[in-house]
C-alpha cells in the first residue's frame, strides 16, 4: 500500500526546487552578457569563446582525466582485492587492522589525509630520494587510497548479495580459485565494478583539497583552476563550464536511468 | 594387533598433515590477495599517520624540512627521544582554536539537523512514489553529485552575492533599499554544506524506508493510530539505521570542511579545516597543523568509527 501524500508531494517538491534552483541560475547567466550575477543583459555566447580560448584551463581538464583514469583503474584493482579479502576470508590475521584502515579513509577529514599524505612524501624524499617532486603521481596514490576505500565498499555488497553455490559448484567440477574468480565471480560482480569505476573517476576528478596538498608546480587539476579563480571572485566563464559539466552528467544519468527503467520492465 | 593400530594412527597423522597443508595453501593464497591492498594501505595511510603523531611532538624550524626531529643519538649512543608537547599547549591555551572547534561544532551539527530534516522529507516522498517514478527522483537525487562539487558551491556564490540573483530581486520588489549581506557567514555555510551533502543523507533513509514492511504502519492505523503517531511510532524508529548512517555522512565531511567555508564564509568564519589549511600553508607551522590534525581525529573521527562499529556488531548480533 504506497500512497502519496500531500505532506510528501509538497517535500518533494521543496526539495527538488532547492537542489535544482541554483544550478538553474548558473546555466542561465552562463548566457548573460554582463558579468554581474544577478542582472540580465541579453544574450551572449562570449563566456564560451573565453573557455574554449584558455589554454590552462584546457591542459588542466587533460591532467584531471589522466589522473582520474589511473586512479580509476588502480582503485578497482586494489578495491576488489580488499572486497574479496574482506567477505570471503573470514577471519584471517590482521583483518582487524585491515577492515580498519579500508574504511578510515571514508571518514577522515580531507585536511587531514592530504596532509598525512603529503609529509609521507616528503619523508620519503629524504629517506630514499623518491618521489623526487610531487605531481601527477603523488595525486593519483592518495586519490587510489580514497577511491579504494568507496570501491571497496561497493564490491563488497555486491559479494555479500549473489548466491555463493555458483562458486561452489565450480570448485566442486574441479575449477582451480583463479578460474572461479575469473568465470564466475567477476562477470558476476562486473556490474559493481564499473559503479565502482565510475565513482572513483568521479571522486578524483573532484576532489580539490588532497590534490592542493599534493599537486606541483606543472600538475595543476581543474578543480585546483576552479578553486583558484572563484577565490578571486565570481567570473561567469565558470558558469559556462559548469553548463558543460551539468550537460554531460546530465545525458550520463538519462542514459543510467533508460537502461534501469528497461530492465525493471516497467 | 601391533600393526592395525600403528597404521591406524599414522593414517590418521597422516590426515592432520593434509589438513594443515591445506590449511596453509588456503593462507597463501588468501596472502596473495590480501598482500598489495593490505601493503598499500599501510604504506599510503596508516604510515603516514604514525608519521603525523611523530611530527605534531616536535617543533618548528626555519630549514628543510621545517621541524625538528624528535630522535636523536646521545654522546653514549644512546637513541634519545624527545617529546615536545608544546603543540598541544598551544593548542589549548590559545583560544583562537578552541573557538574554532566550537565553531566547526556549531556549523556541522545544525547543517546536519537541517540535511536531516529535509533529507527525511524527500527520502520518505521518493519511497512513498509509484516504482518508475523513484527511480527518476532518485536519479535527480544523484545528479548533482555527479556534477562538480565546486560548481555547486559557486552556484550559491553567485546566488547569494551582494549583486547576485536574490538581492537583485529583493531589490526589484523593492522589499530592501540596500542589498543584504547574504555571504561571507555562518548561515550561507550552512546552506551551503546542507546543499552539497544532501544526497548522502536522502540515500541511506530512503535505503532503510524502502525495506520497511508496510504491514506495521497498516496494524498500527487498524488498531486506531493516527497517521501522525504511526510516523512517529513506527516509521522514524524503523529508518534509525539510516538516520545514524545519513549523520554520520554529513556531520564528517562538515566538520573538517575547507573548501565551503572558505568560498562561501568570508574571511571571519572559522571552521578547524581552515585553522589547519592555514597553519600549514600560511603559517607553514607544520608541527601545529600535525597536533591540529591529532586534535581532530582524537576529538570527533574517533568516536564516531567506534560509535559506528559498535552499531554495525548490533545489528549483525539482530541479525543473527
Amino acid at each position: 500500500m504506497r500512497r502519496t501524500s500531500y505532506c510528501g508531494t509538497v517535500a518533494l517538491i521543496t526539495g527538488y526546487v532547492f537542489l535544482y534552483l541554483p544550478i538553474v541560475f548558473l546555466i542561465f547567466f552562463s548566457f548573460n552578457e554582463s558579468r554581474l550575477p544577478g542582472i540580465w543583459s541579453g544574450f551572449s555566447t562570449k563566456w564560451y569563446h573565453r573557455l574554449f580560448e584558455n589554454e590552462d584551463l584546457i591542459a588542466a581538464v587533460l591532467t584531471s582525466f589522466q589522473i582520474a583514469a589511473m586512479t580509476a583503474t588502480g582503485a578497482v584493482i586494489l578495491g576488489t582485492l580488499a572486497a574479496v579479502a574482506m567477505v570471503r576470508f573470514g577471519s584471517f590475521r590482521g583483518r582487524t587492522l585491515f577492515s580498519g584502515m579500508i574504511s578510515a579513509p571514508l571518514v577522515m577529514p580531507e585536511v587531514i589525509t592530504g596532509l598525512a599524505l603529503l609529509l609521507m612524501f616528503v619523508s620519503f624524499e629524504r629517506l630514499i630520494g623518491w618521489p623526487s617532486e610531487r605531481g601527477m603521481m603523488t595525486v593519483t596514490i592518495a586519490h587510489i587510497t580514497l577511491a579504494m576505500a568507496y570501491v571497496c565498499l561497493i564490491v563488497q555488497a555486491r559479494l555479500q548479495d549473489f548466491d555463493q553455490s555458483l562458486e561452489e559448484a565450480a570448485q566442486d567440477l574441479g575449477a582451480r580459485p583463479l578460474k572461479v574468480f575469473f568465470r564466475i565471480t567477476l562477470p558476476l560482480i562486473a556490474p559493481s565494478l564499473l559503479a565502482g569505476w565510475l565513482l572513483a573517476f568521479a571522486l578524483s576528478l573532484d576532489d580539490v583539497v588532497i590534490a592542493s596538498f599534493l599537486s606541483g608546480p606543472g600538475a595543476t587539476t581543474l578543480p585546483i583552476l576552479i578553486f583558484s579563480s572563484l577565490r578571486l571572485g565570481i567570473t561567469p566563464e565558470i558558469n559556462a563550464l559548469a553548463t558543460i559539466i551539468v550537460g554531460i552528467v546530465s545525458v550520463g544519468v538519462t542514459i543510467a536511468g533508460v537502461i534501469m527503467v528497461r530492465k525493471k520492465g516497467i | 594387533m601391533m600393526n592395525v593400530n600403528f597404521f591406524s594412527v599414522s593414517w590418521q597423522q597422516g590426515q592432520e598433515k593434509l589438513q594443515t597443508l591445506y590449511r596453509k595453501t588456503k593462507q597463501a593464497q588468501h596472502w596473495t590477495v590480501v598482500l598489495a591492498p593490505y601493503a598499500w594501505l599501510f604504506l599510503f595511510f596508516l604510515v603516514p599517520f604514525i608519521l603525523i603523531a611523530k611530527i605534531s611532538f616536535s617543533s618548528a624550524q626555519i630549514g628543510i624540512p621545517p621541524f625538528s626531529s624528535i630522535f636523536e643519538w646521545s654522546d653514549h649512543h644512546l637513541l634519545q627521544l624527545r617529546f615536545n608537547f608544546t603543540n598541544y599547549v598551544v593548542l589549548l591555551q590559545d583560544s583562537f582554536y578552541g573557538e574554532a572547534f566550537a565553531s566547526s561544532l556549531k556549523i556541522a551539527g545544525s547543517s546536519t539537523f537541517f540535511c536531516l530534516i529535509l533529507g527525511y522529507m524527500m527520502a520518505y516522498g521518493i519511497s512513498r512514489a509509484g516504482e518508475k517514478w523513484r527511480i527518476i527522483l532518485l536519479l535527480l537525487v544523484v545528479l548533482p553529485f555527479w556534477t562538480s562539487f565546486l560548481i555547486r558551491v559557486y552556484a550559491w556564490m553567485s546566488l547569494l552575492s551582494t549583486q547576485g540573483f536574490i538581492n537583485a530581486l529583493l531589490l526589484k520588489c523593492g522589499l530592501i533599499s540596500a542589498p543584504l549581506q547574504l555571504l561571507d557567514n555562518s548561515f550561507a555555510v550552512c546552506i551551503g554544506i546542507v546543499y552539497c551533502y544532501l544526497p548522502f543523507m536522502i540515500l541511506p533513509i530512503y535505503s532503510t524506508l524502502e525495506k520497511m514492511d508496510q504491514v506495521y504502519i497498516e496494524a498500527a492505523f487498524d488498531l486506531g493510530c493516527t497517521p501522525w503517531r504511526a510516523f512517529w511510532k513506527i516509521t522514524v524508529p524503523l529508518s534509525k539505521p539510516g538516520i545514524i548512517a545519513g549523520c554520520v555522512l554529513v556531520f564528517i565531511p562538515a566538520i573538517g570542511e575547507f573548501v565551503i567555508p572558505e568560498i562561501l564564509g568570508g574571511p571571519d568564519t572559522l571552521m578547524i579545516g581552515r585553522a589547519l589549511w592555514w597553519e600549514f600553508f600560511n603559517n607553514r607551522d607544520w608541527p601545529l597543523a600535525c597536533a591540529l590534525a591529532v586534535a581532530i581525529v582524537l576529538i570527533f573521527v574517533a568516536p564516531i568509527m567506534y560509535f559506528q562499529r559498535k552499531q554495525i556488531q548490533a545489528l549483525e548480533e539482530g541479525r543473527e
